[in-house]
């Protein structure tokens, strides 16, 4: 009897390093750079993505064209932004990332920096035409690569009650003073109602508007980063925002909380500076007043300009742990310029595609159903999105957000000078990029 | 008979062979993540360049810098006070309140003891998550109850979410939602004390005020000592209550306690090795301040035992 239990006992270890050299070899296979990523046959690929309603879109491909070409997509449901890039970097360290991931536009330097992002360029650059300037350059970094095929897009547009604009007498703001003069009006006609709040939680709100204000927080200069997030296109922005928040003009609270909801649900608050995605927002945020919101492009610093910036959008990488390339590539190609799939995207998910001819298309002929009163809302939308100025990503976007959450979060509850926390951003931003190493060019 | 066979195939061996499971886990749960945390403390990132493309980025030896860097870092520093400031409010508050609550129920005169007993423990049944969250909503003005309530009995409303008031509102989650748990503890241990101790003191005389200063608390001195102890380890390891508040308030920084600032680091600005020192050194400041508390505490009661 002793003898089954040692020859148990053993086979229980035998497995063990079975399973411990099977992992090995796993781990192999995931940082094997050899020529097997142009392989042919049939190709399956994992996507990580956030979308919701994608699998539906990807059926279409595996049924369709995926079939054709033998490549079959499994869709992955991620948690989205910050969360997927942690994600994404961990399983990258263990050679393990998935074929394809979703990422936004912000976060494409830092997933290309730690090199796990391919670059896909001969197999998607004939895409670009199919994509505002400014949204293509995001995804080659500014230069000769391509690390993603954008997908979807967040031009920022100005968005107000219809109803309580008029019962207050107020107009539409087109240039930020008139916002302001707007804020103060309202204050006066009724104190307890804000035009809207400034929100110090939601960094890429903030660096929306400084794009649109003219602002590059990152440019290179020859092998040197160069970090400008105290410029003075930010600075101006930092400043109009910290003057509104200190004489009381607007809220100082962040948005995205239950007491926001209700304020917009009740015309506490009467307007919010959002993106092409608001109605979505809406729907669940203030669902007693749909129907009397209204959308305008967001106001300018000189009057007649045409100029937005983006809050959210993003786009379909392949990572460099792929052993399908290729086959990726061509995937995230069709995801995002096909019209089939553009129109599934835009019905089953809900996004706004980046891609300039599906903005028009039949899918967007009809209004949002919260906003039927405004029955052109997605040809003022394909207009604004036009004019989106360009933006400028770093490897440390997360760094310099976290430090607008905490800088910006005190400022605005002390009412104190936004400038001075413009300031502490841009140090942490430098001090980080310098710890890690980077070239950083003052 | 048995005996007799199983001598030849090593009764030494035996023990050692019982001992695997219990060591493999531990190695592989316990001893390899930490080690593991610990290696990591020692490296860090170096990019060269621009950083972009292959081989721009690689992890080399940091020596103690991480460490150094941590120990300079003023937001830990303030956020080790920040916890310090809200434990101070919390451990008294909880253990009190406790205590208080076993005692009562411990006495005779208290009716419907079970169901008592339950819906003071059943808080802490509810995820710290979800306790966090129903009284963050709660505490925001607009949404909360209580502030109707306050607005139309004309009261002042206080901002609960900033300021001081934040670290009693913080104070007040973990307390709603710990006391339950420890005076569950102290009433057990109450239980435990024999009926002839308290038939002695009644026929001393002594009041039943006497009997729960003089008799009770002392003797379910170890329960309070456990209690305070593993108070202090929840304290200094508070992460749940701050950062579900945090999306409601300017107040809260994402460096609000040391543990958030861990999570920042790790996963906020994807600084592993900076975070794993800093987990390094908050584990040892909860391992000398729980540790240092326990040891104290026994040799207190050491010297009671020998009066």
């Amino acid at each position: 009897m002793p003898i089954t239990k040692r020859s148990r006992l053993s086979r229980v270890a035998a497995s063990t390093v079975a399973v411990a050299l099977g992992a090995t070899a796993l781990a192999a296979c995931g940082s094997d750079d050899g020529d097997s990523k142009t392989a042919s046959g049939p190709v399956s690929l994992t996507y990580w993505t956030w979308t919701p309603g994608m699998d539906k879109v990807v059926d279409l491909w595996n049924k369709g064209q995926g079939k054709k070409d033998q490549i079959t997509v499994t869709v992955k449901k991620q948690a989205s932004g910050d969360t997927l890039v942690t994600k994404i970097l961990t399983a990258h360290k263990a050679g393990k990332a998935p074929d394809l991931v979703q990422a936004e536009y912000q976060a494409l330097p830092t997933l290309v920096s730690n090199d796990a992002l391919a670059d896909i360029a001969k197999d998607v650059g004939d895409a670009k035409d199919k994509f505002a300037e400014g949204v293509w350059q995001q995804t080659t970094l500014g230069t000769d690569a391509v690390y993603a095929v954008p997908q979807d897009i967040g031009p920022m547009m100005f968005y107000y009650r219809q109803d309580l604009f008029k019962k207050y007498g107020l107009t539409v703001p087109t240039t930020w003073d008139e916002f302001a003069e707007t804020a103060r009006a309202l204050k006066k006609k009724s104190p307890g109602t804000d035009l809207t709040t400034f929100s110090a939680s939601d960094s890429g709100l903030f660096a929306g508007l400084a794009q649109q204000a003219g602002a590059q927080w990152w440019t290179t200069e020859g092998d040197k980063w160069k970090v400008a997030i105290n410029d003075a296109a930010t600075k101006k922005v930092a400043d109009f925002w910290g003057g509104l928040v200190k004489e009381g003009a607007v809220d100082n609270q962040p948005m995205y909380t239950p007491a926001w909801n209700k304020a917009l649900n009740t015309g506490k608050q009467i307007a919010w500076v959002s993106a092409v995605w608001a109605p979505g927002t809406l729907t669940t945020a203030a669902p007693d007043t749909k129907g009397k919101w209204a959308m305008a492009p967001l106001p300018q610093w000189t009057a007649g300009e045409h100029r937005t910036g983006s809050w959210g959008g993003s786009s379909t990488g392949v990572t460099t742990d792929s052993k399908h390339q290729e086959a990726a590539a061509k995937f995230a190609a069709w995801l995002n310029t096909d019209d089939a799939a553009l129109t599934a995207l835009a019905k089953d998910s809900g996004i706004y595609p980046a891609a300039t001819n599906a903005q028009t298309s039949g899918a967007f002929a009809q209004a949002p159903e919260y906003f039927s009163n405004q029955a052109d809302f997605y040809t003022k939308a394909a207009e604004i999105a036009k004019t989106t100025a360009p933006s400028a990503w770093g490897p440390n976007v997360n760094v310099a957000y976290t430090a607008f959450n905490d800088a910006f979060g005190a400022a605005a509850k002390n009412k104190s000078d936004f400038a001075a926390a413009l300031d502490t951003m841009q140090a942490a931003t430098v001090a980080d990029l310098k710890k890690q190493g980077f070239g950083v060019s003052e | 008979m048995t005996s007799a066979r199983r001598k030849p195939y090593g009764v030494k061996g035996a023990p050692y062979a019982f001992l695997i499971p219990a060591t493999v886990l531990f190695l592989v749960f316990f001893a390899l993540p930490i080690g593991y945390a610990i290696w990591l403390s020692f490296r860090k990132v170096h990019v060269s360049g621009l950083g972009l493309g292959k081989g721009a980025r690689e992890e080399v030896w940091a020596g103690l810098s991480n460490y150094t860097a941590a120990l300079h870092d003023s937001e830990l520093l303030h956020g080790a006070l920040r916890v310090l400031g809200y434990g101070c409010i919390v451990v008294p508050v909880m253990l009190g309140l406790a205590l208080l609550f076993a005692l009562m129920l411990d006495s005779d005169k208290v009716r419907f003891t079970p169901f008592t007993r339950l819906a003071i423990f059943l808080p802490y049944a509810i995820p710290g998550v979800v306790a966090a969250m129903l009284w963050g909503f709660l505490y925001l003005p607009d949404v909360s109850p209580f502030y109707y309530v306050l607005d139309k009995l004309g009261l002042p409303q206080p901002d609960l979410l900033s300021g001081g008031p934040l670290y009693a509102a913080l104070s007040n989650i973990a307390v709603w939602g710990g006391t339950g748990f420890n005076m569950i503890v102290i009433y057990t241990a109450l239980q435990a004390i024999p009926a002839e101790v308290y038939e002695a003191a009644k026929l001393d005389g002594a009041t039943p005020r006497q009997v729960a200063l003089k008799i009770k608390i002392p003797m379910v001195a170890p329960s309070l000592v456990l209690t305070f102890f593993f108070s202090i380890i929840a304290t200094l390891q508070v992460y749940n209550e701050p950062t579900t508040l945090k999306p409601l308030t300017n107040s809260v920084s994402t460096t609000w306690s040391p543990l958030m600032k861990v999570y920042r680091d790790a996963f906020g600005t994807n600084d592993i090795y900076a975070a794993a020192a800093q987990a390094v050194i908050i584990a040892l400041a909860t391992l000398l301040l729980s540790f240092g508390f326990l040891r104290a505490a026994n040799r207190r009661q050491k010297q009671e035992a020998a009066r």
